[in-house]
């Protein structure tokens, strides 16, 4: 805030000048910035495949169409375990995220000093590996399969939902807990009437939201041999048999907006 | 029924909001406690029921002295009390008559109280209560959906689900228009006089104060600066309490019909004053 003293009345500028003189420094900054990484980027692109990458799309949609439509015999199963991990992992997370997102919250965790930290732990380590890469080290652990897709799922979406839920719960309206308190009711109650009613519409958006993700990635764990139409997406890519990867994509398209369609109908049936 | 002794409170910030406290309520006697934001009003209800942790100072409920209780022996002495709340304090998500009911959560076990089934006679208790305010077609609606004056009805059933001895009422009025207002404190009235109900009503609105009540005690900074009845509540004794301001305005005007609120300066603007 700049107020100046002139003879006329005082002249107010949002910025003082050297102050605009600095924001206009650090935008100059980050554009030679974004130059050099450019180069440094692009030092080793072979430019002649990019300039004929029109003609390269085009030839691959070429082989891609029409897509091979009796292929969907054996796409029937594999898209529906791919379903079935994205919501068993779902309902895994749920369980075991909400009691890490009670522990977690300033407001309802028993030691902010000892279990809040562990809690956090647990809800950073979670979101900081992606779910393909835990279907990578539970294939080596358990073998190939549907239940390490399912683990992968629960195991990356207890750091989401925990996170987003532990958020909610450090936003509720403390008054309402402090009057079921006063009612003489013992913790399990407060929990259950004070703040799960508080918290419910923010559970429903959030568990759905991350079904939601959890349809779509589930969709690729099959790359790493997780279980899930990923599999068939993967060997009709190294088969090159290009038609099939088409229905592939359509299919999974087709299961992501039926998910979001359940989804956007649950939510609006809960809240 | 309630005893304060020497009741001090000091917050970690080091904010003294009362400074040795001391007062006693017969029991069927509706009190009111006045003064300024900031003088102590809402701990010291806090106090009693312990939401509030006093630093020292000791509190009876009748022979129980409840600065002693431990968790067990308080969540049993907190049903003993009804609290009524600023801004209602409902759970707005769910129904009215589960509102009710949460009054009754210090009575039931846990689990029939997570599958939501209450004794019977608890539930005749509530419909019975529901009708006292005059809410039985709300009975289903969730508490969200009331108007502010039906939603303190509810707090106000709420209290009275508990059977408690005595009221711990935190500014009942304090977001309802006039009108409202005035049809609260009277329910108020009205229920401690049908049960024989003690209370302690924090209440900034001198005039509501004056009509409604049957002793005022005025606090300012934490200490107790008038203790009578309403009558003594002249220009002089409400300087004493809230700070210099021309109390002649309101006090003409405190006769005048339900639906115009006298001119009373709120109490924020009263700090200023001190």
């Amino acid at each position: 805030m700049a107020i100046r003293q002139t003879p006329d009345g005082p002249i107010w500028r949002k910025r003082t000048t050297p102050q605009s003189l600095a924001l206009w420094f650090g935008w100059l900054l980050l554009v030679l910035l974004f130059v050099l990484a450019w180069e440094a980027m692009t030092r080793n692109q072979i430019w002649a495949f990019v300039w004929d990458a029109p003609e390269q799309a085009a030839d691959l949609f070429g082989r891609m169409v029409p897509p091979r439509w009796s292929y969907m015999d054996q796409l029937w199963v594999p898209l529906w375990d791919t379903i079935n991990i994205a919501t068993l992992g779902t309902l895994l997370a749920i369980v075991l995220a909400v009691p890490v997102a009670f522990l977690a919250a300033r407001n309802t965790t028993p030691s902010p000093l000892l279990v809040r930290p562990i809690a956090i732990f647990i809800i950073v380590g979670s979101r900081s590996v992606n779910a393909l890469i835990w279907a990578l080290l539970l294939v080596a652990i358990l073998g190939p399969g549907l239940l390490a897709g399912i683990i992968a799922i629960a195991l990356r979406s207890i750091g989401f939902i925990g996170k987003l839920l532990y958020e909610a719960i450090e936003e509720i309206d403390p008054r309402q807990v402090e009057a079921i308190r006063a009612t003489g009711a013992g913790p399990a109650q407060v929990l259950d009437f004070g703040i799960v009613p508080q918290i419910m519409p923010a559970f429903a958006g959030i568990t759905l939201f991350r079904w939601d993700i959890n349809i779509r990635e589930s969709t690729v764990l099959g790359l790493v041999g997780a279980g899930g139409i990923g599999l068939q997406l993967k060997s009709s890519v190294d088969s090159l048999a290009w038609p099939q990867v088409t229905l592939i994509f359509i299919a999974i398209l087709a299961t992501v907006i039926l998910s979001e369609w359940v989804s956007a109908r649950v939510r609006a049936a809960l809240i | 029924m309630l005893r304060l002794e020497s009741l001090t409170k000091r917050y970690l910030t080091g904010d003294l909001a009362l400074a040795d406290v001391s007062f006693e309520i017969p029991a069927g006697q509706v009190v009111g406690l006045i003064g300024p934001s900031g003088a102590g009003k809402s701990t010291l209800i806090r106090c009693v029921n312990r939401l509030v942790e006093p630093t020292s100072g000791r509190i009876w409920l009748g022979d129980l002295e409840l600065t002693r209780l431990g968790r067990r022996g308080l969540r049993r002495a907190r049903r003993r009390m009804g609290m009524i709340f600023q801004e209602y304090a409902l759970v707005e998500r769910l129904t009215v008559m589960e509102n009710l009911l949460s009054g009754r959560l210090g009575y039931v076990s846990f689990w029939s109280s997570l599958i939501r089934r209450f004794p019977p006679a608890d539930i005749e208790n509530a419909f019975r209560l529901l009708d006292r305010v005059g809410l039985t077609e709300q009975a289903d609606k969730r508490a969200d959906a009331l108007s502010g004056g039906q939603r303190q009805r509810v707090g106000i059933a709420r209290a009275l689900a508990q059977e408690p001895e005595i009221l711990l009422v935190d500014e009942p009025t304090a977001s309802l228009d006039p009108k409202t207002s005035r049809q609260i404190m009277r329910l108020l009235r009205e229920v401690c006089a049908e049960r024989g109900l003690a209370a302690v009503v924090n209440i900034h609105d001198v005039v509501l104060a004056r009509e409604f009540m049957m002793r005022i005690v005025g606090l300012r900074a934490g200490a107790i600066v008038y203790d009578g009845g309403p009558d003594g509540l002249t220009p002089a004794v409400l300087t004493e309490i809230y700070g210099e301001e021309d109390w002649t305005a309101s006090s003409d005007l405190s006769d005048t019909g339900p639906s115009a609120r006298p001119v009373v300066p709120g109490a924020d603007e009263l700090v200023g004053a001190l």
